[in-house]
């Protein structure tokens, strides 16, 4: 009898421990399903808002204009259409909003039910116009010319290089410039973070007497404990204008004050991490080498190191990981600006940042919240192939040395 | 075995949690005593309208009142759908949404309920301390990069603005660029203390926060709207006589039909009371 319910109390917990593995595996290929066919619905999408159209009168010669044509021509930076290959004519900016400049409100109708004929009539009668409107207020016998517009292209959502989500009426989807910045900030980081980390890590683990180590290892792990908007404000406050005395800039928000918050971030994991794999490495190995004659510099170089490269690289995808995916300090002291950066002290944009500012108004199902989730997608694949490259150079090392 | 069954029963679960919650929050129509009221709509307006229902909630205990956000454009929307019984708003309607309520023939009164101003702000070692509309829309889209193309010393323009998410970057778009698109090397930041704070520590900084913030690290700049013959300082004053440019109403919208069971709300909104609450927030009281 107790044999019996001792079998079943194991076998529940073996269920249970079973369940939870399979619960998390399952619960990230979800995720990671989701978050694909969110993202993949940017490319089904015309970069103009659902239901609204591009028009342009019927003798126009322009046929097709580019998404960055028609931001430039909102923005005024294109006056005249003869720049886009029609004829010598100003182009005439129309919004449905305008129509009050051309007619007064009893014209429309107390209900707008001449709204249609209006518009139909003054795209007819202004040779210039573009004119953006719902085409629910499309007249029956339009006699003006769409425009067409092509849906949002993987490549061009790739290699564009301006990021205006919201911009009317167009959206200018390039992802360029978030990418760019998210690998230089994170770059950056992994470079001040590494070395500082591994140096360390040996410190506390081969150098360190007992004392000193059991008063620094409890501080650096603190460091872990601080929120991450704690970080960011500490860096907008004080690494921010360091970084532009130091470095005579305009402006500190730059990709650098990024990284070194970033860098400061990341060093709890990394020295954690590497030091208990240094600890590890077993006694009769280090006393077998300086046996052998080999200075303490030497064992930790030849013996130490090796013995423990796949406790550092774990420390070290865990910090590139956090790095990467890291918002709220970015966001906070690198500028957000969304340019193709060419060195570290220029503001960058990065993509969690870009997700965390834009997700809160992004209409739900719409363009902008889909290319966001495409935003998600671009960092899964650079966090997933970072994974991937770590694993293949240790495993290729640890060949090599056993 | 139960093994097997709990196995195929899970990614059931897991899809079932995974499914999109598309569904929009329904108006609560509760038959109790009670009148439940929600409003809905701009950021902007939500601190001033959450703050105002707790007071009114505190002292009347015969309402509940549920306030959300998500933008003015969203309030609209719902308001169309009739999901919402009052629609915040910091803008008017466009004509596009007076088109639709004109086409499900609702009539839709408009309250004030409050001012919100722009001031556009330096750092103090600034020399520069009045610009024009015209400087300002060449300034964020990018057309004048240095302070001494509008007579301040030679340095580079460092131009902040928030992301595109809040209302006050749509505002300041709709208002001083003319609908034009920021330039994209704008630094954008998520939040006006931060701006404040950015403003504050870099030289050649420019950025514009709600008249509420001001503080002493940044410098206020008279603006002029009309090219440069009267400039107008910001505060509290010029925006109520409504001589500042750079300021916008506040909304609440709703059906005219409904307007009985939302009297209580937009009353306390006009009330003494609710427009002491205006100031406290930062925005500035109708009188």
């Amino acid at each position: 009898m107790k044999t019996n319910f001792k079998q079943i109390k194991e076998k529940i917990i073996e269920t249970i421990l079973m369940l939870s593995s399979a619960a998390t595996s399952i619960t990230v290929v979800l995720i990671v399903f989701f978050l694909f066919v969110e993202g993949a619905g940017v490319f089904n999408k015309k970069p103009i808002d659902d239901g609204f159209l591009l028009a342009v009168s019927a003798e126009n010669t322009v046929h097709k204009l580019q998404p960055s044509q028609i931001k430039d021509i909102y923005d005024q930076k294109i006056t005249n259409w003869k720049e886009l290959g029609g004829k010598d004519q100003a182009i005439v900016l129309f919004r449905a909003g305008d129509i009050t400049d051309y007619y007064t409100e009893e014209e429309l109708g107390e209900n707008f039910e001449f709204f249609p004929d209006k518009i139909n009539e003054l795209v007819a009668k202004t040779p210039g116009i573009i004119a953006f409107f719902s085409d629910k207020y499309k007249a029956k016998d339009f006699t003006g010319r769409e425009l067409d517009i092509d849906k949002i292209k993987v490549s061009e959502f790739l290699t564009g290089e301006e990021w205006f989500p919201t911009a009317q009426p167009i959206a200018q989807m390039g992802v360029k410039p978030l990418i760019y910045g998210t690998l230089w900030v994170s770059f950056g980081a992994i470079l001040l973070a590494l070395p500082i980390g591994l140096a360390a890590a040996i410190y506390l683990s081969e150098i360190a007497k007992k004392r000193t180590r059991s008063i620094l290892k409890p501080i650096i792990e603190l460091l872990a404990g601080i929120p991450s908007v704690v970080y960011g404000f500490f860096g907008l406050v004080i690494i921010v204008p360091l970084i532009q005395s130091t470095f005579n800039l305009p402006v500190g928000e730059t990709g650098l004050a990024g990284s070194v918050v970033l860098a400061i971030m990341a060093l709890p994991t990394i020295i954690t991490i590497s030091e208990d794999a240094m600890r590890n490495t077993p006694r009769a190995m280090k006393e077998a080498s300086l046996a052998l004659g080999a200075s303490q510099w030497q064992t930790i170089y030849k013996v130490v190191m090796p013995y423990s490269a796949s406790g550092i690289t774990a420390g070290a995808i865990l910090g590139i990981g956090r790095a990467i995916g890291e918002t709220m300090a970015v966001l906070m002291v690198t500028g957000n600006a969304a340019v193709i950066p060419t060195t570290l002290l220029e503001p960058v944009r990065t993509i969690p940042a870009t997700i965390a500012a834009e997700l809160g108004e992004a209409p739900n199902g719409g363009l902008h919240y889909e290319a966001l989730f495409a935003l998600g997608c671009i960092l899964f694949i650079i966090t997933f192939g970072i994974n991937m490259l770590v694993e293949v150079v240790t495993n290729r090392k640890s060949h090599k040395k056993h | 075995m139960n093994k097997t069954k709990l196995f195929l029963m899970l990614p059931l679960i897991g899809m079932l949690s995974c499914g999109k919650a598309k569904t929009e929050d329904q108006g609560n129509e509760t038959s109790s005593a009670a009148t439940s009221v929600t409003i809905k709509g701009s950021d902007t307006v939500l601190p001033l309208a959450q703050k105002e229902a707790e007071d009114l909630m505190k002292g009347n205990k015969e309402i509940s009142i549920t306030v959300v956000g998500g933008g003015s454009g969203v309030g609209l929307t719902a308001l169309i759908d009739g999901t919402t019984d009052i629609a915040m708003a910091s803008r008017d309607m466009k004509t596009e949404e007076k088109l639709k309520f004109s086409e499900m023939n609702k009539e839709i009164e408009e309250v004030i309920i409050a001012y919100d101003a722009l001031t556009v702000i330096v750092n103090p070692a600034n020399k520069v301390s009045k610009l024009t509309r015209e400087q300002l829309e060449k300034i964020f889209t990018g057309q004048i990069t240095n302070w001494k193309e509008v007579g301040g010393e030679d340095g580079k323009i460092v131009a902040y603005s928030r992301e595109s998410s809040s209302g006050t970057y749509e505002f300041f778009k709709d208002e001083v660029l003319d609908k034009k698109n920021y330039a994209s090397n704008i630094l954008s930041l998520p939040a006006t203390g931060a701006i404040v704070q950015a403003v504050g520590q870099t030289k050649g900084a420019i950025g514009y926060i709600g008249l509420a913030y001001e503080t002493k690290e940044v410098k206020q700049l008279a603006v002029s709207y009309d090219e440069g013959k009267t400039f107008i300082e910001p505060s509290v004053a010029s925006a109520k006589d409504k001589t500042y440019p750079i300021s916008r109403p506040l909304f609440y919208m709703f059906d005219k039909t409904n307007a009985a069971k939302v009297k209580t709300v937009v009353d306390f909104a006009l009330s003494d009371e609710g427009q002491k609450i205006v100031s406290e927030i930062g925005y500035v009281p109708l009188k």
